[in-house]
């Protein structure tokens, strides 16, 4: 064969095989404006409809039998108060049992076992943790139908995300990182501390983060455990209790969250109110994308000084 | 058929020199992966000191033997060691279970293969073998920060930016940073692990450079692929091989008469 011919052959064989890197890249696009396009047509048709009820009044008003003067006030500060009681459950007890089960869990069948339970555990449908709530939160322990309850079962619903980010967090360091400190005679203790930990943070924050941004958009569990669907005052603020209780007075007290407000403005005949359960859900995606927009600056804040 | 330049090999002892002491030595020293054996009865001293390299073809357990000397194969499961490695002058059996492996690397040093600094200043890497001793007086830190960044000959080219970012630091700068966090604690031992492995010759000139200087000071024991690097660097040479030490001597005399087949067979480049 003559090398022009050779040299023909090579390019309809590549001119064949660029058709296919066509082909594959336009499937992809398909694919991925299918995804993109329908959130894009839910959330306009979510904000054009609720953007209009969007007010002051509406975030510092109590639900009301009124359309027009009804507010999400009861619904956010709920929402906010759950948010705090799960970060304060999940945070120390996920972060708590991943360095346990990455740097100090002998390596054996039990350590197995456990691992594959907390992993399975963040497909346990949500529904679930709120039967255990129901009979361990309200009625063992005598939490009632409460803020602390919420906050423990959602605590609990995100707590395999926090236990797996913080697990990869950990397997990102290098075994050289760690040989390192160990080499200066640090014990386990302040390996973690001083090098494990720090090194891991953005990692397991984003992870806690994405959770939180779930377990706020979680209505089956909260509504098993008896949240309230119309609300019309405040928990109690701090120190104005009896003490020593004062403080946590909060903590106790009936409440009713974002999408639970939301459930039950769609449930209503009314149209207006269809509105205002548009607004409600407006405000509950722009607060998760909020989270989800500090995750990615908390990863790369804490990311700067770590290049491996 | 030598294949090192002749001129390089200093004779470091000759017959009516003194031996020097001990600082260490194996007997029979054996070393399991789970059921692989990686290391077979292994005798031979480490001379106080003095430059000691180990050498041979890849996967002849040398590594596995450096780190037997802080136990660092106690930080994974399934390794199990066999026989004693002897610290003197205290007699001490650093493979003893009942001995801290904490307090054997508090003892011996080590620097790794590639530069491992840690993600946090000059200072507080040099610093933290310190601090993990729970030294907490700043003009303490600082004194022993500058002795080890000299020690390591660093020192000059980082005064002006001890807080800045270790990696900012280039390769070799970085594993004389390495040197020096090892050298702050005043080990009695420090380990090097093919330290030059990852580095261009300018950078592992200036390393080896520094060993000459540090074995003043310590003892030190090293891993190297280079067998020009083993004749430059050190007094004394083993030659392993399938985890078993094959020849342990003087290095002039492994370099230019070993008394062993394969490991002149090494030497001379006719396998490995």
């Amino acid at each position: 064969m003559s090398e022009a011919a050779k040299v023909r052959e090579i390019r309809a064989l590549i001119a064949a095989h660029k058709r296919w890197d066509l082909a594959f890249a336009m499937l992809g696009l398909l694919a991925l404006m299918v995804g993109v396009l329908t959130f894009l047509a839910l959330f306009g048709q979510m904000a054009l409809e609720g953007a209009p009820r969007l007010s002051w009044e509406f975030f510092t008003h109590f639900p009301s039998r009124k359309p027009d003067q009804a507010g999400i006030l009861s619904a956010w500060v709920g929402s906010t108060l759950v948010m705090i009681v799960t970060a304060a459950t999940a945070v120390p007890l996920g972060i708590g049992a991943g360095v346990y089960l990455e740097e100090y869990a002998p390596r054996n069948w039990m350590t197995d076992l456990i691992e594959i339970n907390v992993t399975n555990l963040a497909g346990v449908p949500s529904i679930v943790y709120g039967l255990l709530a129901l009979g361990l939160f309200v009625y063992q322990f005598g939490f009632g139908q409460s803020i602390l309850t919420a906050g423990l079962t959602l605590g609990l619903l995100i707590l395999p995300v926090v236990i797996v980010a913080t697990r990869e967090a950990i397997r990102a360091i290098p075994a050289a990182i760690r040989e390192g400190a160990y080499a200066l005679g640090a014990s386990k203790w302040q390996t973690t501390a001083d090098h494990i930990l720090p090194y891991s943070m953005a990692g397991i924050m984003t992870g806690v983060i994405i959770g939180m941004a779930r377990a706020i958009g979680e209505t089956a569990p909260v509504i098993t455990i008896g949240a309230l669907t119309f609300i019309a005052f405040l928990p109690a603020a701090p120190f104005t209790g009896d003490p020593p209780a004062g403080l946590f007075d909060w903590i106790l007290s009936p409440f009713t969250v974002m999408p639970i407000q939301m459930f039950n403005w769609t449930s209503r005949p009314e149209a207006a109110f269809h509105h205002n359960a548009a607004a409600a859900g407006l405000v509950l995606v722009v607060m998760t994308l909020s989270m989800n927009a500090l995750a990615i600056y908390i990863r790369y804040r804490l990311r700067r000084n770590i290049k491996w | 058929m030598v294949a090192i330049p002749a001129p390089e090999i200093v004779p470091v002892t000759d017959a009516a020199a003194p031996v020097p002491s001990k600082k260490s030595e194996s007997r029979g020293l054996g070393f399991y992966y789970g059921s692989y054996q990686a290391l077979k009865n292994i005798n031979m001293p480490i001379y106080e000191k003095q430059v000691t390299a180990l050498i041979g073809p890849s996967g002849c357990g040398k590594s596995t033997y450096l780190r037997c000397f802080n136990r660092m194969h106690d930080l994974y499961p399934g390794n199990r060691y066999e026989g004693n490695i002897m610290l003197y002058p205290d007699h001490t059996n650093i493979l003893n279970p009942d001995v801290d492996p904490i307090e054997v690397r508090m003892r011996i040093s080590m620097v790794f293969q590639k530069p491992n600094p840690f993600p946090k200043s000059i200072y507080e890497n040099v610093a933290y073998g310190l601090r993990v001793r729970g030294e907490r007086k700043r003009a303490l830190l600082d004194e022993k920060v500058e002795e080890a960044l000299r020690g390591a000959a660093l020192w000059e080219e980082v005064k002006n930016r001890l807080y800045d970012l270790a990696f900012n630091l280039s390769g070799g700068q970085q594993q004389r940073l390495c040197i020096a966090r090892a050298l702050a604690t005043d080990p009695e031992m420090l380990l090097f692990d093919e330290p030059t492995s990852a580095l261009d010759p300018i950078a592992t000139a200036s390393i080896e450079q520094l060993l000459a200087e540090l074995k003043e000071k310590v003892t030190i024991l090293i891993v190297t692929h280079n067998m020009q690097q083993a004749a430059r660097v050190s007094d004394y040479t083993a030659y392993m091989y399938l985890g078993e030490l094959i020849e342990f001597d003087a290095t002039d005399t492994i370099f230019m008469k070993p008394k062993n087949k394969q490991t002149e067979d090494y030497i001379t480049g006719r396998f490995g």
